[in-house]
């Protein structure tokens, strides 16, 4: 994947030459291989490259959590390290620049608050309103990222909803969410 | 089961309450969560037990709450949403019922990031309003909140925390309706430094009619320094100093004695408003200074 800027043919070739100067300098004789495949975590598209994989001692893969973990199940024999600290479903703020939106809860309620995922967005993931840390906009752990409530609040009263925002919102099933296990998804025929 | 709340009591009578903040310590002796609350004994009707408040560990709000009852000291047990899911709080309210605890207030709880365990994973199941509304469901329908009947159902009286100084204020008075709607019968407020904004902000408390269906408890901080009123501003978002304060306790001789006074003072000020039920003091490690603020203002328990 190179959408993110994090793990595509430019930063490939950036982590071959930083590993093959390091190997020089502490003259550790590594031969290091730069490849690129169009989507780890399909394994058809992973056996492509099964030749060099097979010769490797160690295989850093810069794909997402996912693309590693496939690239392990495809080749159980080799160590495959992950070159990358996968971190959150976000969108892309400016290039290289990704604000977190979603964290897969398996139950949206978007709707009930202006289209913006409190869940994700507030560091406390609170459901009904911002917490007493929230002044001018912004969240009280980092100035720079903007208070989700205080987005939501400001949407609301531009729409003259803000009497919506009172009624208490109760209790969240997490059953659908990573608290309820490992979840598959099945797309229908 | 025996024992009723005396807060709920006085609010419902609609007497004038006092409540103090004993911060349990970093310690497994009960010597010295004794030492701090015997401080305040006999001053405040009620005393909040703070639980792990700015995300450090301390002994438990819990087992200070049970020892408070111990020293004839009625508990309001706080419980923040930070480190517990709906489980847990669940039985800890069962259990602190059992052993006489009848008063309770939901926080969200400050960000880990704050305290001394900045790795920790938060829980975060419920929220403050959500908390507030399963604590309701025990006392009102005898039932837990998944529905299941309670042997024994809890009696509490619920409380909820508010800033009179987030802004915008609109948003915060939300919030505030919010956990009113969910069922909270009093709120105690952030400390109050700025009296003009404190007036705006119960201005709209009575608009909104929210201190007719709720008891409002003001937070008092007594500032030994004018070191700790920067501190305050610079560590407690939200928290306002206004240079006059600030120019009294540099100018004072005995900065101490002038931090008494203020917060004397803002007691005056803010129990002259309509719609203020009591106040609520925050002694941080400044423990005599509950005594001293109450015996200013004449406001003792009454017996």
């Amino acid at each position: 994947m190179t959408v993110s800027l994090a793990g595509g043919k430019e930063e490939v070739r950036d982590l071959v030459s930083d590993l093959t100067a390091h190997s020089r300098r502490k003259g550790l004789g590594w031969r290091v291989k730069g490849l690129t495949l169009k989507r780890q975590c399909e394994r058809r598209f992973a056996e492509g490259i099964s030749a060099d994989v097979q010769n490797a001692d160690v295989v850093i893969s810069l794909g997402c959590g996912v693309g590693a973990q496939s690239m392990s199940e495809t080749f159980p024999e080799r160590r495959i390290i992950p070159g990358i600290n996968t971190s959150n479903m976000g969108a892309p703020e400016k290039k290289g620049v990704f604000k977190e939106k979603c964290m897969g809860c398996g139950r949206c309620t978007i709707d009930r608050t202006a289209g913006i995922c409190t869940l994700a967005r507030c560091a406390k993931g609170l459901q009904n309103g911002p917490c007493g840390g929230s002044v001018d906009g912004k969240c009280e752990l980092y100035p720079e990222i903007d208070c989700a409530w205080h987005q939501v609040y400001t949407i609301l009263e531009a729409k003259g909803e803000l009497s919506e925002a009172v009624e208490p919102v109760p209790p969240k099933d997490w059953s659908r969410s990573h608290s309820g296990g490992v979840r598959t998804v099945r797309s229908k025929e | 089961m025996e024992g009723t709340s005396i807060l709920k009591e006085k609010l419902s009578r609609g007497e004038f309450i006092v409540t103090a903040e004993i911060a349990p310590p970093k310690s497994a002796s009960a010597d010295d969560f004794i030492a701090r609350a015997e401080k305040m004994r006999g001053f405040a009707d009620a005393y909040n037990v703070t639980d792990n408040q700015t995300a450090m560990v301390r002994l438990s709000s819990l087992a200070g709450s049970v020892m408070c009852l111990r020293m004839g000291m009625e508990p309001i047990m706080q419980i923040v949403c930070r480190d517990r899911n709906r489980i847990a709080m669940q039985s800890d309210i069962l259990g602190a019922h059992a052993l006489g605890v009848r008063n309770v207030l939901c926080i969200s709880g400050d960000h880990q990031s704050f305290g001394n365990q900045p790795d920790a994973k938060n829980v975060f199941d419920v929220d403050s309003t959500q908390q507030i509304m399963i604590f309701r469901k025990m006392t009102d329908e005898g039932r837990l909140w998944g529905g299941d009947e309670i042997m024994n159902p809890p009696k509490l009286c619920i409380g909820a925390a508010t800033n009179p100084f987030g802004t915008p204020m609109g948003m915060h008075m939300l919030r505030t309706m919010n956990k009113l709607a969910a069922g909270a019968e009093f709120f105690q407020t952030q400390a109050v430094f700025d009296l003009d904004r404190f007036d705006e902000w119960m201005e709209g408390i009575r608009k909104q009619g929210i201190h007719k269906k709720a008891g409002i408890i003001v937070g008092i901080l007594p500032l030994r320094t004018v070191r700790a009123a920067r501190f305050m501003m610079n560590n407690v978002p939200g928290t306002c100093v206004p240079d006059t304060v600030l120019k009294r306790l540099t100018s004072a001789a005995d900065s101490s004695a002038e931090g008494l006074r203020i917060a004397a003072e803002t007691i005056e000020h803010v129990s002259s408003q309509e719609g203020v039920a009591g106040i609520h003091i925050m002694p941080i490690n400044w423990h005599a200074s509950v005594g001293q603020l109450v015996n200013m203002t004449g406001l003792g328990p009454s017996p």
